[in-house]
């Protein structure tokens, strides 16, 4: 299982600036580990970004996304105390959610 | 060790401009043999392409213009090619895609992010490149393909890790 993502989400007016730092090694399955064999490929492949059930960001990503992934994101029409939540499918078919209240 | 990577790289990049000029229909197939066993459907289809075009043609468009309403913030050198933070803001009405390309990157396209009504038009994420190269914020609008471009410098290389 995956380390917890650590996910802020702050209302700034209207608008809802969430910011998350998501614990992966997005591995492209072109890099050699230390045996020099390529170590194989994986990566996130999906996010899904909702607040209180509502879609508000979907992703596709492919290998070229940093390990450990940052993202942020603007919304309108979250106020406080919302629930943001985060889920993350990856090239080996695990996934992860977290979820965080507006504040 | 870098040198082999370089190398590596290298030969993975070039044999894929090969196989697309061929026509040979091999380049597809590579790329989904580098990508995942689950990677079907649409949705995975663009990251297979190796060019611009080819990544808007795989998104369902013909071409792109270039436009002065997309906001593209990256940095000029990049020390670490491996995280590279990028900054995207679309000020054309009805964005619904933002994507990230790297034309010298083994997959092109980096990241695609739907944006639905309610959600600004504007991405910040990290990615990796590969090698000095244009980065490219493809947006799509009710309207087409739209795009702007930026050069990062890279001095080391972001795929190999």
């Amino acid at each position: 299982m995956a380390d917890p993502m650590k996910i802020r989400a702050a209302l700034n007016g209207d608008v809802v600036e969430v910011k998350a730092l998501m614990a992966h090694p997005m591995e492209t399955g072109l890099r050699k580990g230390s045996d020099g064999k390529l170590v194989p490929a994986h990566y996130i492949e999906t996010v899904k970004v909702a607040c209180n059930g509502r879609e508000v960001l979907s992703a596709d990503w492919g290998p070229a996304v940093s390990k450990n992934p940052f993202l942020a994101l603007r919304f309108k029409g979250g106020k406080a105390g919302d629930k943001v939540s985060i889920t993350w499918t990856d090239s080996a078919g695990e996934s992860r959610t977290d979820e965080v209240a507006i504040g | 060790m870098t040198v082999d990577r370089r190398k590596f790289l290298g030969l993975t990049g070039g044999g894929g401009v090969l196989a697309l000029c061929a026509g040979t229909g091999l380049l597809p197939r590579l790329a989904a043999a580098l990508t995942s066993p689950l990677a079907a459907g649409d949705t995975r289809k663009p990251f297979e392409a190796s060019t611009l075009d080819a990544v808007i043609k795989a998104f369902g468009g013909a071409a792109s213009q270039a436009s002065g309403d997309i906001d593209l913030r990256a940095p000029e050198i990049a020390e670490n090619g491996a995280v590279v933070p990028i900054e995207i803001t679309s000020k054309l009405p009805g964005t619904k895609l933002i994507a990230i390309v790297s034309e010298k990157n083994p997959h092109a396209l980096s990241a695609a992010f739907h944006i639905p009504e309610g959600t600004e038009a504007w991405i910040s994420t990290r990615v990796k490149i590969a090698e000095t190269s244009n980065v490219v914020a493809l947006v799509q609008t009710d309207k087409g393909f739209f795009h702007a471009e930026r050069l990062v410098k890279v001095t080391l290389g972001g795929c190999g890790g």
